[in-house]
């Protein structure tokens, strides 16, 4: 198969970046088309990049540059990578879709472009790089980006949750860097590939473990697990609601998820056999943060505030998946990876269009919104049924197999725990629906008129995906998530797919 | 912006047209000697900010100097993305060097094959973008409000 497609999930946003601002100096508007045509391709690029998997090749490897893996940086894409590229390109369009009229009461629209597309070319860029320092600058690039765009109201609370976050990001940041140069003094090399067949003749030394613990403090403050999550309640709600959805639904999971299993899993060639510590650690800051973020929720009367909590919870069943680190474990994380991508995408738009038609976010002053928004209270109910994990939407297959995967490692508690906990999570999104979109005996219905058409329509396509994930589950699993699962589990394996060519 | 004393802007305007020759020597050297587009775009820059510390500045002529250096340092963003694209398109492989393969030769200017360009590419972008950085944290005050 040929791999060329590769390098284009970064060369047509970057360049897109740099032409926005350009063609937006002629026809302030072209910011709005280039942007939507960009994130039109790369979600086509994606589907393209996921298909062209199904005929049966493993990985296909891009020699940027035409150099030698152990000297230049090659770029891979194996289902684990087509999983998280699809996830990202896809809310990435809806959320530029919906940024069309969102966009109408802030200032600097081709800025707002730029920067977006400056994130899509971090995620990734992330997603498909195989190299480590590749890996720490893609991660830059869009964390970068997101401060700003987090500040991108410029009032008081915005311009202080994204100095927050882009302090407590860049300790992150500073964290995977200064683990990236270890391991570099360690290997001589950066090449993911090269340092993987290294690392296995790398006893677990006090500095194996001190890298391990470098990159996982590092990724931790980027999926903001508890006790690493202080500038998420903040940062996420700041953010103009169509980069919230992009911040909650994708970002968390590529640039903490994502790189650090495939760090941990791939590289360093860690699983439940031969380091079950890390991955009992990696449950406890699951359940802590399914516990903390969860019930934290509860108590939000913000709108947005309450949706980024339930993100923290939501992680942690990603976490305590990849924790349990069996089959259905992982393919339990990789398919919440999927589910919470569309869904809390979904989510955090009805957000947007409810602030962008009353003006605000606060449950109290809201109410019986339902017959004035039926669309977006209807994708409210429907994505947050899917979070909450009623069948038969995607979110019910996630954590099902979730559960699944403990039951067959005998972590009975751990099952218990998981189950409990979603009817947590449908109480804290029916808070929402209550107080926000059925009518209430003590108020009148809150005047608003329903979202604008484009906006309505991002809505409705992430709400249409999320029941076709749900409906569709088994080939999905059968041909991606269950791929995507096994690339992790082959551990040190993945080094001779790229090596092998 | 207020100027500074003439003994300052005298001074300034000796260095400035330095500065601005040596980044660009750095900047066309980079294939050859140390540095390259970016260190020499930051004494590209320089010069520009030394010359509008030393001179000051008023409202107007801020706004265009910001829309101008964002629209050059887009413009090298461009011409760099385009450069690794050559590669790609012509060869096989995004930033392969199309021209030719090998490094520079020593003292011959016109040597490397792409790097030449892409230093250039880089070094009005650094630049560009550096100067604008400066006029943003210096004059944000009026340059935000569009």
């Amino acid at each position: 198969m040929d791999a060329r497609f590769v390098p284009l999930f970064v060369i047509i946003p970057l360049a897109s970046a740099f032409l926005i601002p350009l063609f937006a100096k002629l026809w302030q508007r072209s910011a709005d088309l280039i942007a939507n045509a960009v994130g039109a391709v790369l979600a086509g690029l994606s589907v393209y990049g996921a298909l062209s998997l199904f005929t049966g090749s493993q990985v296909l490897v891009y020699r940027l540059g035409g150099w030698h893996p152990s000297l230049g940086i090659t770029l891979a894409y194996d289902h684990l990578t087509a999983l998280v590229v699809l996830a990202v390109n896809i809310v990435g369009l809806c959320a530029l879709l919906f940024a069309v009229r969102y966009l109408d009461h802030y200032t600097g629209r081709w800025k707002f472009y730029a920067l977006f597309m400056l994130i899509l070319v971090g995620l990734n860029g992330v997603s498909v790089t195989g190299d480590m320092f590749n890996l720490f600058v893609f991660t830059e690039i869009a964390a970068v980006s997101s401060y700003a765009l987090v500040a991108f109201g410029t009032d008081f609370d915005e311009l202080e949750a994204g100095f927050k976050y882009m302090v407590i990001g860049e300790i992150g940041g500073a964290a995977i860097l200064l683990a990236i140069a270890l391991l570099y003094a360690k290997a001589s090399t950066l090449n993911m590939a090269v340092v993987s067949q290294v690392m296995a003749g790398f006893g677990r030394t006090p500095l194996f473990w001190l890298i391990v613990a470098m990159f996982l403090v590092g990724f931790a403050i980027k999926m903001a697990m508890v006790p690493f999550h202080a500038w998420l309640p903040d940062a996420h709600p700041s953010a103009p609601a169509p980069v919230s959805a992009l911040l909650s639904g994708v970002f968390i999971k590529v640039l903490g998820v994502y790189a650090m299993s495939r760090v941990m899993f791939n590289v360093f060639g860690l699983s439940r056999a031969n380091a079950a510590g890390f991955f009992n650690l990696l449950i406890g800051f699951g359940v802590l943060s399914i516990v903390a973020g969860g019930l934290l929720a509860y108590a939000q009367k913000d709108y947005k505030r309450l949706l980024a909590y339930s993100s923290i919870s939501q992680i942690g069943y990603i976490l305590i998946g990849l924790g349990i680190g069996n089959y259905w474990g992982i393919v339990g994380a990789l398919f919440h990876i999927l589910a919470h991508a569309l869904g809390k995408g979904l989510l955090f738009l009805t957000a947007g269009s409810v602030e962008h038609a009353t003006g605000t976010r606060d449950l109290d002053r809201l109410s019986g919104l339902e017959k004035r928004m039926p669309a977006t209270a209807w994708s409210y109910l429907l994505g947050s049924l899917s979070l909450a994990g009623v069948p038969p939407f995607a979110g019910f297959f996630s954590k099902f197999f979730i559960i699944v995967g403990a039951l067959s490692a005998d972590m009975y508690w751990l099952a218990i725990l998981a189950a409990l906990f979603s009817t947590v999570t449908l109480g804290y999104l029916v808070k929402v629906a209550n107080r926000a979109f059925f009518a209430r005996r003590d108020r009148e219905p809150t005047a608003a008129r329903e979202a604008p058409a484009v906006m309505v329509v991002a809505m409705l396509g992430l709400l249409v995906l999320t029941i076709v994930l749900g409906v569709g589950f088994k080939p999905v699993v059968d041909r991606l998530v269950g791929p995507a699962a096994n690339v992790l589990l082959q551990g040190l394996g993945y080094a001779q797919g790229i090596l092998g060519m | 912006m207020r100027g500074m004393s003439p003994v300052v802007q005298v001074i300034a305007r000796l260095l400035a047209g330095l500065l601005f020759l040596f980044g660009t020597y750095i900047v066309m050297h980079g294939h050859l000697t140390p540095g390259g587009g970016f260190a020499g775009g930051v004494l590209v820059a320089a010069a520009f900010i030394l010359m509008s510390l030393a001179f000051g500045s008023v409202e107007h002529t801020e706004r265009n100097s910001y829309t101008l250096s964002s629209v050059v340092e887009s413009l090298g963003g461009v011409l760099f993305v385009c450069l690794a694209l050559a590669g790609y398109v012509a060869v096989a492989y995004f930033f392969q060097n199309a021209a030719t393969y090998g490094t520079g030769t020593p003292l011959k200017l016109i040597s490397g094959g792409m790097i030449l360009p892409a230093n250039i590419a880089i070094g009005i972008k650094v630049g560009a973008g550096l100067f604008a950085v400066f006029l943003a944290l210096g004059a944000s005050r009026f340059v935000m409000k569009d």
